[in-house]
């Protein structure tokens, strides 16, 4: 394929979804919204199919629905811009270049589900945008105002922790505490910010509420698959003939996609960032970008021949090692142990044999870690050990 | 309240809704394993040790975390469960430095039992443990973090039991350590030597200073008396250190064990425990005395100051209330500064060949013993102060057969106490105590309680409250006729805290307050054996008023040992020679959490 034909088939799927980046009246979305009934609002994102677009993908119908249920004294919706997954950079883009429909997505919310605060929190790592994000929020405070909306806005900052994007270690660093996830249940659709009922939802789920709204539930679902319906914004990265930020249909196949974006010697993708899984190229075409297949905040890192993924994993798990909270044992030490682990086999002191022991404990931490980022790290590490294993133990 | 009704291990049990599947799984007999779980404090659920597997649900759950719900069906023994469960205590393992066979914790560490049980392998991962020097700047506590499994027992101990926090979980991911305040010593911080810390660390990353080796010297040295005094609450303590049961009464076996040490003389703290109520149920009556009746400035309520713990916490944090406290010294340390003094000029001994020892429920009095000020007797007034582990530790050392030791009695001159001394162990004892002698001297009549039970005063309550109307009063109390007498009782530092806040905003409705840093009092002191739980404490504590309703005597005032020493050294409470002996000062410091 020619890069002119590349570059006419990536500007035609593009084209195809083409809904966060496009100029859209946000205020007159706002306004359509605002006459509709409130379970209609919530049926509507249900039936558009979307799911979380943070990684975890769970529908954001269902817990719009679970927090207009819940009683307490005052609900509230944080967008969680606290985007740190390695290799993912989409939502700083839409911040930037699309906080009307963000901030739209967050009131449409407020509305249906009964919120009358919402903040937005935004990772340490992009207060250089803070004072413009929080000028767009105090604009539409005073629309809200006049359409007689009772709600607010807000930015909060992030202290850079990556922890912080799990939804309930956010929550509590935003009450001003250490960083660290809760049990779960409660949830915090029933109990979130300040034990009230909160809504927790990525910054590009919340600009695709806005597009919903906007084009219809019937239109997102025309997009994508049966599972993974609609639009996904990718942060795309590594050895690659084009990089950067793309919006395109959910459910390609990985050869279709590296087709797209690969240098021609693609040996691998990284899906969904550190704490995703790993493509290998004999996976390419069976395997699918989508929950059906490898689900994906985003990110999608592309390895060439030339590229060790030792170095890779190694990378990662100096990422975890730091970036687990310490809180539960499977994470904490979990995360030391795989490092050090694939190092002494490196160096020696462990037997080839110890890697069947660490990949024994990965799973073990899918299962047993308290919250998402202890239980993602069996992601890279197993599929990684699995795939290139020549490359980790020789 | 609503139930929801689920299976364990296929046996159908039904909870109040908001118990957890650990709980469930208790009432059905089902063990799981444990290590961050406390009884004592709020869910953590991080050590995961004790996770369970849900049918259906892909992830374990931890049971200690997880509220039971309607259907759930949990299975605790599975494949699953066991494999993740022994790789979780290895990575345990990894992160510990075990030294199982010179820790002063083995034998009674919860990560070697539950490795043990799992047959967990300590090599099996590499050694992550963190081997930062070993704090020992406290006189009371070590901190050793290569020990540490993060479990944060002692954090949400210091917290919410303590009110102090100076305890806190630093730093993330591996780095992740418990600290001070910016990492500051223990010695430096705001940390009170309570030691409830150390009652719930499950591992030994958190011990007592141990003075068991000094002692033992001193005792070797032919040279040298050792007098030892034995706390009231040590003996319903001491048989759990031993293998007995919780809530047995050891005075006799223990007074017996320490004469088979080798200990020169065997005394008694509960005969200054009678002294204390002497000089502060006078103390009282002459602030209320000041107050009332000659309406002068005096600093009321007036506080107790038997507990170092609790003496700490205010020195940090409500320095401007220290007027409040009674001037009186502990008991500990008012039998430190007798038996160098009188009890060494009645016995013939050289008081500079003299190491007075204390055996205390209680870590804090360590420091106390330290403080510079503890020196009235003209020597360190106590020298060595043992928790009842440390003795615990020594009697198995010496191969004594404890439980089957012939009961003895103390020594005399300073080893004749009441029941009033021995329920100072217990929360609202010394108040008790108090009350039965003060309201004795001013009315020349018993307390209206039955058979001398102040039963509004006992109990484990955070806060205690009772008012004792005082009547038909001997003509030289004239100014209390009338009056009724208010009393506070608070226990734990979180409950001193809400009295002491109540009196900041001039709010306090008492003319005297009981305080005890640890939960229960002295008998859930830092030093107690170890573990500890509510249920455990109800028992010590229902110990201590069967002892002093067995004694004969009940009233300080009354203690014959006690009469004679007015009679023959002090004169009268308040004196010259108790002012010089048996009261103190205090000092404010700086707040540095």
């Amino acid at each position: 394929m020619s890069n002119t034909d590349k570059n006419e088939i990536l500007n035609k799927m593009q084209e195809r979804v083409n809904l966060i980046f496009k100029n859209s009246d946000c205020s007159a979305i706002l306004d359509k919204a605002l006459t509709m009934k409130q379970d209609d609002i919530i049926k509507s994102v249900t039936d558009s199919g979307l799911r979380g677009r943070g990684g975890a993908g769970f529908p954001t119908g269902l817990k719009w629905k679970g927090a207009a249920a819940a009683s307490g004294n005052i609900k509230y919706i944080i967008c969680n811009a606290d985007e740190g997954e390695p290799g993912t950079f989409k939502d700083r883009r839409i911040l930037e270049e699309e906080a009307d429909k963000v901030i739209t997505g967050m009131a449409i919310c407020a509305y249906a589900v009964g919120v009358s605060e919402g903040y937005i929190y935004l990772r340490g790592e992009y207060n250089f945008m803070k004072d413009k994000l929080q000028g767009e929020c105090d604009k539409w405070n005073d629309k809200f105002k006049s359409k007689k909306l009772n709600f607010t806005v807000n930015v909060r900052s992030g202290a850079g922790a990556y922890v912080c994007g799990e939804e309930t270690a956010l929550i509590e660093s935003m009450e001003g505490r250490r960083g660290e996830p809760r049990n779960k249940p409660p949830f915090p659709v029933g109990a979130g910010y300040m034990n009230e009922p909160t809504v927790v939802n990525n910054v590009e789920t919340l600009a695709y509420v806005a597009t919903i709204i906007d084009k219809g539930a019937d239109y997102f679902k025309s997009i994508g698959t049966k599972d993974s319906m609609g639009g996904k914004v990718f942060s795309v990265s590594g050895d690659c003939a084009v990089k950067g930020i793309y919006e395109l249909p959910l459910g390609m196949t990985m050869q279709e996609f590296v087709d797209l974006f690969g240098d021609g010697d693609t040996k691998a993708v990284q899906v969904g960032g550190a704490s995703g899984t790993c493509v290998p190229r004999k996976n390419f075409a069976t395997t699918v970008i989508g929950f059906e297949g490898v689900p994906t905040g985003g990110s999608m890192m592309l390895f060439n021949s030339k590229r060790s993924m030792f170095n890779a994993l190694r990378n990662y798990l100096e990422f975890f090692e730091e970036e687990s909270c310490g809180q539960c044992t499977p994470c904490r030490v979990g995360c030391q142990q795989l490092l050090k682990g694939i190092e002494a086999i490196r160096s020696g002191e462990r037997p080839v044999s110890y890697i069947e022991e660490l990949r024994k404990l990965a799973v073990t931490m899918s299962v047993a870690s308290k919250c998402g980022l202890g239980q993602s790290v069996a992601s890279p590490f197993n599929s990684i050990t699995e795939h290139f294993r020549e490359e980790i133990c020789y | 309240m609503d139930n929801v009704t689920l299976t364990i291990n296929d046996i159908k049990v039904t909870v109040e809704k908001g118990a957890t599947i650990l709980d469930a799984a208790k009432k059905v007999g089902v063990r799981i394993p444990t290590l961050c779980h406390h009884e004592d404090l709020c869910v953590a659920g991080n050590c995961r040790v004790c996770v369970v597997e849900q049918k259906g649900a892909r992830a374990l759950q931890a049971s200690c975390a997880v509220p039971a719900a309607e259907g759930m069906q949990i299975y605790t023994n599975t494949k699953k469960v066991r494999e993740a469960r022994k790789t979780i205590i290895e990575l345990l393992l990894s992160e510990h430095a075990g030294e199982c066979t010179s820790c002063y914790r083995s034998g009674n560490c919860e990560l070697q039992a539950i490795a043990q049980e799992y047959l967990a392998d300590g090599d099996a991962f590499i050694d992550v443990a963190d081997m930062t020097e070993i704090d020992i700047s406290s006189p009371a506590i070590v901190k050793d973090d290569s020990k540490c499994i993060k479990c944060t027992r002692c954090v949400r101990t210091c917290a919410e039991l303590q009110g102090v926090s100076a305890l806190w979980a630093i730093n993330k991911g591996n780095h992740t350590k418990i600290s001070t305040f910016m990492s500051k010593p223990m010695h430096y911080v705001v940390c009170t030597n309570c030691g409830q810390c150390i009652n719930r660390c499950p591992t030994g990353a958190l011990t007592e200073r141990n003075y068991i080796q000094d002692v033992w010297s001193a005792i070797d040295d032919p040279e040298v008396h050792v007098v030892v005094q034995t706390a009231p609450a040590v003996r319903v303590g001491l048989g759990e250190a031993l293998g007995m049961e919780p809530g047995r009464v050891v005075t006799g076996k223990m007074a017996a064990a320490l004469r088979k040490l080798g200990f020169d003389s065997v005394l008694d703290t509960d005969f200054s425990a009678d002294l204390t109520i002497m000089e502060e149920g006078t103390e009282l009556l002459v602030r209320l005395k000041e107050a009332l009746a000659e309406k002068k400035n005096v600093a009321l309520p007036m506080m107790t100051s038997c507990s170092p713990g609790w003496i700490k916490f205010i020195e940090h944090q409500y320095p401007e209330l220290l007027d409040n406290l009674s001037t009186c010294k502990s008991p500990q340390q008012m039998f430190g500064a007798l038996a160098k003094t009188y009890y060494a000029k009645k016995k013939g001994v050289d008081p500079s060949k003299m190491i007075s020892v204390s055996i205390m429920p209680c870590t804090a009095k360590k420091f106390e013993a330290a403080r510079p000020e503890m020196n009235s007797s003209g020597f360190q007034d106590v020298d060595y102060v043992l928790t009842t582990r440390e003795l615990g530790h020594m009697i198995r050392q010496a191969g004594i057969d404890f439980e089957n030791l012939q009961d003895e009695k103390f020594d005399t001159i300073m080893g004749e106490s009441t029941g009033a001394a021995v329920i100072f162990g217990a929360t609202g004892g010394v108040m008790e105590a108090a009350l039965r002698t003060a309201y004795e001297i001013v009315t020349g009549r018993e307390v209206p309680f039955a058979n001398l039970n102040i039963e509004p005063v006992r109990g484990m309550d955070g806060i205690k409250s009772a008012a004792v109307k005082i009547e038909k009063v001997k003509p030289e109390w004239s100014f209390l006729e009338g009056a009724e007498l208010k009393v506070a009782i608070a226990h734990g530092l979180v409950n001193a805290d809400k009295l002491m806040k109540e009196i900041e905003a001039g709010k306090s409705p008492y003319h005297f307050i009981e305080i005890m840093a640890c939960p229960g009092g002295c008998i859930g002191g830092g030093g107690q054996p170890i573990p500890t739980s509510p249920e455990i404490r109800k028992k010590r504590a229902e110990a201590i008023y069967v002892a002093d309703s067995e004694l004969p005597i009940r009233k300080s005032h009354e203690n014959p040992e006690i009469q004679m020493i007015y009679k023959d050294f002090l004169h009268e409470p308040l004196g010259h020679h108790s002012h010089e002996l048996l009261h103190t000062h205090y000092t404010p410091r700086r707040n540095v959490k």
